[in-house]
């Protein structure tokens, strides 16, 4: 397998093209569960840091590959590592699953609209996560985990498969531990051995401890999922301005110019992908929009 | 505003002034049945004694007993093929043992022609009000398209006010014709009887003015403006569709389950042709493309289009699986949803769609028969 | 008895049930309580009760012949556990296993189902009440059959 190259001996104007990637080194990668790894990076040349607001993207490039969207999945605060965790489900992923520490990747960003965690000072927050969601959720609860006293309860809603396909283990271990955070875990079914909660995670929020009335509420997974759950949250009693959604579509520029990711008048890479629920419900429930 | 007129033999002189300053001179010129932008280099390149007939899903060329240069309307190609070129290199990597080029912006144009500065001749209304609007797209946004922006610059444009109308035309309905009022250097009119053959210029800028003081001309009179103004009158009287605008947005939005969808999607080929002809498209992907080598990486843009199954692909399935689907993404990109992205409609009434259809399908009756039966 | 009508009466799912059938059902109602580790009903048996969890934890479970018992869902505090008492053949169709120390308020479904037969108006309201349940399950059961997690999600 060859080392990819090193994308260095730039004499072109970054500013001037935004479709040309930068270059970034792989200093970790790891394999989170059967199918879902993450990379860790680093910039190269003369970009000392990467900064980016939770909710946000990069189109990640594999020299030759090709080019795809992947949510930026690490800590906000640590401008000097760059992560993103995907699933390694097709041409580029897969490629960029057998890399390793020393390879480069190509990165354009950051894109899209961020998570409104501002908005949610002095309230409680709720973050539902269904799968892989949580990667793109995570630079959130850093952010929010770090500011801690803003906010009133906060309360974390996981759903995924089985057990083997819990992400971020340790990471929600840790969390748990803590006093001031509620971390509920579950999976759609279990072997023996699992004590925690089977069932959808749209189950987990009738429960949940927080006051409907004064939260909002960020909601990341399949789109199904997502549905499903601003309808149990509507149910409870947040309102729609306050759930917010992440979506995903296909993207070739990230730039709002090749047209693909278009969800009605909307652009995924430029309005969204986060996008107020009140905002898209609608546009949602109808077929192939 | 200036107006002068010319004879038509001078439009020659005006071709050979363009290219000795460097400019690359695209106009029409007829080619496999058809009126298509390339480079010319005299007016013998031009469609002399063409003229076309278009009606739904037809296009007929024929030669007629006349000198007429431009009595014709529009024909498979846009000025878009030159400013947003259908394949484009974005970047090419080189690999050398452990270090790869990325290339050097102003070098790049060693892989292409060298960027020469583009006139474009013979620019019709709609064609004028396509290029406003893609410059909306490409250059308005918060990421502005830098090859669109050089190929955009510096173009200088002869317009041509039309003479004749087709039955798929609707560009009155669009607000975008047919008379040329600005986007402009140079706008011509053709005036052509038994007698004579001259054309009214009207000047729009300083470097219209400069170019045009290169060659014979005499200011126009009265009679010269009235003649040309009834010329354009009469193309107006003769457009052959129409479209009603209004509230059309909203009507479009709220009618995503009419039966109209099915019913059409039925015919629909999903070729794509209306989006190849249409000059506001703009949607495109994007491949990455090795050499056997491995040596050298390229990123190539080319035209795309909404009615491919897998322009909305994602994790193993498209989003708009159905023709129906792709359809209704097309006709209420064009004239809803653009309105709410740019603040215009995407469409100038110019007909290639209905033109070029193969089955004949006509916007202007969708959006009607929408209208029409709204739910 | 004075304590479990109280239980009851504040279970939101006996809400609004008219103070003559609350009584009836206190009449059929008992405290259990079940290890950790123990059964509470196995698939195949007779559904005799139902139950509303007070405290504590109850996995339903069906058993493979290769992979051992896989749990479908796990069942907390104020859940009811088993309706199978409502419908015949009146069987259990899974396994219900406590896996931390559960009290809950165990229904003589049986007891029930005789009023039922002869009162309609308590039938109706309790049949009323567990379609919701019911609903509620189906609709959780459906997502969960659709695998949204999985490679084609």
């Amino acid at each position: 397998m060859a080392t990819a190259p090193d994308l260095q001996s730039l004499k072109v104007d970054y500013k001037r093209n935004p479709m040309l990637p930068w270059p970034f080194h792989i200093k970790r990668v790891k394999h989170e569960t059967e199918d879902t790894f993450t990379v860790e990076l680093q910039p190269s040349g003369d970009l000392a840091e990467f900064s980016f607001q939770p909710g946000q993207f990069n189109m990640v490039y594999v020299y030759g590959v090709g080019e795809i969207p992947i949510s930026i999945s690490g800590d906000p605060a640590n401008a000097k590592i760059l992560v993103h965790t995907t699933r390694a489900v097709g041409t580029v992923t897969k490629a960029m699953d057998k890399l390793v520490r020393g390879d480069i990747l190509g990165i354009r960003g950051p894109y899209g609209t961020p998570w409104p965690i501002e908005k949610s000072s002095g309230q409680d927050v709720v973050f539902v996560a269904g799968g892989i969601g949580l990667a793109p959720l995570r630079p959130a609860l850093y952010e929010v985990v770090a500011h801690r006293e803003k906010y009133g309860k906060v309360v974390l809603l996981y759903g995924t498969r089985t057990p083997a396909d819990v992400l971020f283990r340790e990471e929600l271990e840790g969390w748990r531990a803590r006093f001031d955070l509620e971390i509920y875990v579950t999976v759609d079914r279990a072997m023996s051995g699992w004590r925690g909660n089977v069932g959808v995670v749209t189950n987990l929020i009738s429960r949940a401890p927080f006051d409907p009335r004064n939260t909002q509420a960020f909601v990341c997974g399949p789109e199904i999922m997502m549905r499903f759950t601003a309808m149990e949250l509507h149910k409870r009693g947040v309102s729609n301005e306050h759930i917010y959604v992440s979506l995903e579509r296909n993207m070739k520029c990230a730039i709002g110019l090749c047209g693909h990711c278009q969800f009605g008048p909307v652009f995924v890479c430029k309005d969204g992908p986060v996008f107020q629920y009140n905002q898209i419900k609608d546009m949602l429930v109808r077929w192939e929009i | 505003m200036k107006a002068f007129t010319i004879d038509h033999t001078e439009l020659n002189r005006l071709i050979g002034i363009l290219k000795e300053l460097g400019y690359n001179v695209l106009g029409p010129t007829v080619r496999d049945s058809a009126v298509v932008y390339e480079e010319i280099s005299s007016i013998n390149d031009l469609p002399i004694g063409w003229t076309d007939e278009q009606t739904n899903g037809t296009y007929r060329l024929t030669k007629q007993d006349s000198k007429s240069i431009f009595h014709w309307t529009v024909g498979p190609q846009s000025w878009k093929k030159f400013l947003f070129p259908p394949i484009q290199k974005i970047f090419a990597t080189h690999k050398r043992k452990k270090e790869v080029d990325l290339p050097n912006l102003k070098k790049m144009s060693t892989q292409e022609e060298l960027p020469r500065k583009n006139a474009f001749f013979g620019v019709r209304s709609c064609e004028l009000s396509a290029i406003a609007i893609q410059d909306k797209v490409f250059l308005d946004g918060p990421y502005i398209d830098s090859i669109y922006q050089r190929k955009r610059s510096d173009v200088f444009i002869i317009a041509v006010q039309c003479s004749k109308a087709n039955s798929t035309c609707f560009c009155v309905s669009m607000g975008c014709g047919p008379r040329a009022k600005t986007g402009f250097d140079l706008a011509l009119t053709e005036i052509i009887n038994e007698n004579d053959h001259r054309f009214l210029v009207e000047v729009r800028t300083e470097m219209g003015e400069k170019i045009l003081s290169s060659i014979r001309c005499t200011e126009a009179s009265e009679e010269d403006l009235s003649t040309a103004n009834e010329i354009i009158k009469n193309t107006e009287a003769h457009i052959g569709k129409s479209l009603d605008t209004q509230n059309l947005k909203n009507i479009l939005y709220q009618n995503p389950e009419h039966p109209r969808w099915e019913r059409t999607a039925a015919r629909c080929l999903s070729c794509a042709n209306c989006t190849m002809v249409c000059p506001t498209c703009f949607c495109s992907t994007v491949e990455d493309v090795t050499e056997l080598t491995g040596l050298q990486a390229d990123r190539i843009r080319k035209w795309d289009s909404c009615f491919t199954l897998d322009f909305s692909y994602i994790h193993g399935g498209s989003v708009r699986t159905s023709v129906k689907a792709r359809y209704r993404q097309w006709l209420t990109h064009k004239l809803a949803s653009w309105l709410d992205q740019f603040g215009t409609y995407g469409c100038v009434g110019c007909g290639r769609c209905i033109t070029w259809c193969p089955v004949g399908i006509d916007i202007t009756e969708e959006a009607r028969a929408i209208r029409d039966n709204q739910m | 008895m004075e304590d479990l009508r109280k239980i009851l009466a504040e279970h939101p799912f006996f809400k609004e049930l008219k103070e003559e059938y609350l009584a009836l059902i206190v009449g059929c109602a008992s405290n259990v309580r079940t290890d950790a580790g123990k059964i509470v009903f196995r698939e195949g048996e007779e559904a005799n009760q139902f139950y509303l969890i007070r405290s504590g934890r109850v996995v339903i479970q069906l058993m493979t012949p290769n992979k051992g018992p896989v749990v479908i869902e796990t069942l907390d505090e104020g859940d009811i556990l088993g309706w199978s008492w409502l419908v015949p053949p009146y069987i259990r169709h899974f396994d219900a296993k406590a896996v931390e120390l559960t009290r809950m308020i165990a229904l003589d479904g049986k007891c029930l189902r005789n009023k039922c037969e002869n009162d309609h108006h308590l039938g109706y309201e309790l049949l009323k009440r567990f379609s919701e349940i019911m609903i509620k399950r189906l609709e959780s059961t459906r997502f969960q059959l659709l695998d949204i997690y999985g490679d084609r999600s």
